[in-house]
């Protein structure tokens, strides 16, 4: 019990927790801004692998690192566009498109990294970003910027929902379009953007992997993050400080079964196979839906489609 | 930009969508093809004759297409009542181990009943599994209003991790090596060959039959009628009084039982033994199966047979023309994606505001 202790006080161990979490908090944030204005966005998972992708890409190519976080950016933004046109401006289903969306992007990844590298036995390396050893925080100067981003990004984008007359209407075209659209705002064009921005999040979380966490693509990589994060929006009743929070929670659990794993001698006393402990993050995304679900605070307008004059 | 509804759907948008959507995937996927500096009338050529030219071909796709169907209908079912299942992978290993606890040599012999009697049983499990693994997530639904979508996606990765365990331990096949794999399924529960010198197996008229059978009630049933009012409104089925979650929890064990079928069908049919690859994302593809066929049933056949055509013909060119299989998928996304937006067009038109 006071080994647990120990490294629950342990500055390595938080440090884990924080860099798992850097990721979530992007890629929340940016499913937070596509449902906030009304739309599911299931392409997260393949939004990801490209962000990883292309970020890594550029910089393997020569761009500067912050270059390659742009593209990861660009490339997520283009995405969005596309399930923007797809669930707005079509109106097809959110969830069909979102999944469509991210087998392409995926399989388009995929491809795209086996054509460029044909046969190559190590995946290529790049130089990631270095930690930000003259920050005069602990933990945090062991983080490289990226994570820095990501936390601010959190107060920026919960400013922008909730002081600013750009986020009032996004909000609005989640919650009552009709009304928006008697204010004279574009439901369409906030939403597409709203979704842009967000997958451009999502694009920036995949990035992450590739130019921080690791310096290569490997093609499992994101490994379920993506809906880890689909998850986390709901336990956050769709506050960006309640994401921050919910993707930190979940990065502990994860960093948590990480030590135990490497900890051996079980839990209690029983010895149980890694997989149990790989297991845990997954199961407590589950339980922490479930345990909101009953307050859960939908936008009113999620996954419904909007068409001009229809009721 | 906005949708009008289409007065009367014309007869030449609806033929022309199939084609338009085919011809728009074939030129994307020819530019990617171009791309990898491969002759691209050669690699459609080795495509198609790989998928489909040959007796050796055909038959691999339809093997391919077994478990495709299945997914397949298991989606198409669950979509049809807006439960969005997109946890088939998971049912599928669930369906395949639970085969493999009931059938497989365990202890070198395994349960020592007769093949009638042990063949049902482990049907019987497969299909128990994959249903109870859906029936937490749809009562989660119904209850709570978890949205299920992430509950079954989550649960792919648990599901996984726990096969994965199991294939370490209690499920272990003491002469594999150490290589993750499960005991055999016995030898008199393995399925039949259905054409002779190819690994295409009875599982597949199995698929067909059930196909017909979920058209059937899907149409022509009052239960049938349930599911697809739930999914078209769920507001006014309660409203007219039908039981709005009785009809989720029935969809979710029906779709469930399809997708671990799917998983006992592969371990008799095909593979024998469970692995961790044993499914390169059957229940995945299921789903875009299940929207392909526009969720109908029998539709499910067809582009389950598509697919499987497009991922084995994938092999082939790519062993000829040096593209990478990634194509396949590539190929699927861009096809599922073109043939919604072709089907919304010929209900609707896009017009200026």
């Amino acid at each position: 019990m006071t080994e647990t202790l120990d490294l629950l006080l342990s500055a390595p161990f938080w440090v884990a927790v924080l860099r798992i979490a850097t990721p979530l908090i992007l890629g929340t944030l940016g499913v937070l801004l596509c449902e906030r204005a009304g739309v599911l966005n299931l392409g997260i998972e393949g939004i990801m692998v490209a962000g990883a992708f292309i970020g890594w890409l550029a910089v393997y190519q020569g761009a500067p690192l912050w270059l390659g976080v742009a593209a990861a950016a660009a490339a997520g933004a283009v995405l969005g566009l596309l399930h923007g046109l797809l669930t707005v401006t079509l109106s097809l289903s959110q969830h069909v498109s979102g999944l469509g969306l991210t087998l392409l992007a995926t399989s388009l990844s995929s491809y795209a990294y086996r054509v460029s590298f044909p046969k190559v036995d190590k995946p290529p390396t790049v130089a990631p970003f270095a930690p930000m050893e003259w920050l005069p925080v602990p933990v945090l100067n062991a983080q490289t910027p990226l994570t820095l981003l990501a936390l601010a990004l959190v107060p920026l984008t919960a400013w922008v929902l909730y002081r600013t007359p750009l986020g009032l209407a996004v909000r609005m075209v989640g919650e009552n379009p009709a009304a928006a659209e008697g204010q004279g705002l574009s439901v369409a064009g906030l939403r597409i953007g709203a979704i842009a921005a967000g997958s451009a999040l999502m694009g920036v979380a995949g990035s992450f992997l590739t130019l921080a966490a690791f310096n290569a693509f490997f093609f499992d990589m994101v490994n379920g993050r993506g809906w880890v994060c689909v998850a986390l929006v709901v336990f956050a009743s769709w506050r960006p400080g309640k994401a921050l929070l919910g993707a930190l929670l979940f990065a502990f659990f994860d960093a948590l079964q990480l030590r135990l794993q490497q900890a051996g001698g079980g839990v209690l006393g029983v010895e149980l196979p890694y997989q149990v402990y790989l297991m845990l993050p997954y199961a407590m995304a589950i339980v922490a839906l479930v345990v909101v679900a009953r307050r859960a605070a939908y936008p009113q307008a999620l996954m419904k489609p909007y068409r001009k004059g229809e009721r | 930009m906005r949708l009008e509804r289409r007065a009367q759907v014309s007869g030449a948008w609806l033929l022309a969508a199939p084609f338009a959507a085919v011809a728009f995937t074939l030129l994307v996927s020819s530019l990617l093809v171009a791309w990898a500096g491969a002759p691209v009338g050669r690699a459609y050529a080795m495509l198609l004759e790989g998928g489909f030219g040959s007796r050796l071909a055909i038959t691999e796709t339809l093997t391919r297409a077994t478990p495709l169907i299945l997914t397949g209908l298991a989606a198409a079912v669950a979509f049809r009542a807006r439960l969005f299942n997109i946890g088939a992978e998971g049912q599928l290993y669930a369906g395949a181990l639970a085969a493999v606890a009931v059938g497989g040599l365990h202890g070198g012999s395994g349960f020592e009943a007769p093949a009638w009697l042990l063949f049902p049983l482990m049907v019987a499990a497969a299909m128990a599994a994959g249903a109870l693994l859906l029936l937490g997530p749809a009562l989660l639904k119904s209850r709570l209003g978890v949205d299920e979508v992430v509950t079954t996606l989550l649960m792919n990765f648990i599901v996984l991790l726990g096969v994965s365990a199991l294939l370490d331990g209690a499920m272990k096949d003491p002469s594999a090596m150490g290589w993750p794999q499960s005991v055999a399924l016995q030898d008199a529960l393995q399925l039949d060959k259905l054409v002779e010198r190819s690994r295409v197996h009875t599982g597949l008229l199995v698929a067909l039959v059930l196909a017909v059978a979920l058209w059937v009630l899907l149409q022509r049933t009052t239960t049938g009628f349930e599911i697809r009012a739930v999914g078209a409104n769920p507001g006014a089925a309660g409203f007219a009084g039908m039981p709005v979650g009785w009809v989720t929890v029935t969809v979710a064990l029906l779709s469930g039982a399809l997708a671990g079928l799917a998983g006992a069908i592969e371990v008799a049919g095909r593979t024998g033994y469970v692995t961790l690859d044993m499914s390169p994302g059957y229940g995945y593809s299921g789903i875009v199966i299940a929207m392909l066929a526009m969720l109908n049933p029998l539709g499910v056949v067809a582009a389950a047979v598509f697919v499987a055509g497009v991922l084995v013909g994938a092999d082939s060119m790519s062993r000829a023309v040096n593209v990478p299989t990634y194509i396949a998928d590539v190929i699927v996304a861009v096809s599922l994606i073109s043939m919604l937006v072709a089907a919304m067009l010929t209900q609707y038109r896009v017009r200026r505001a």
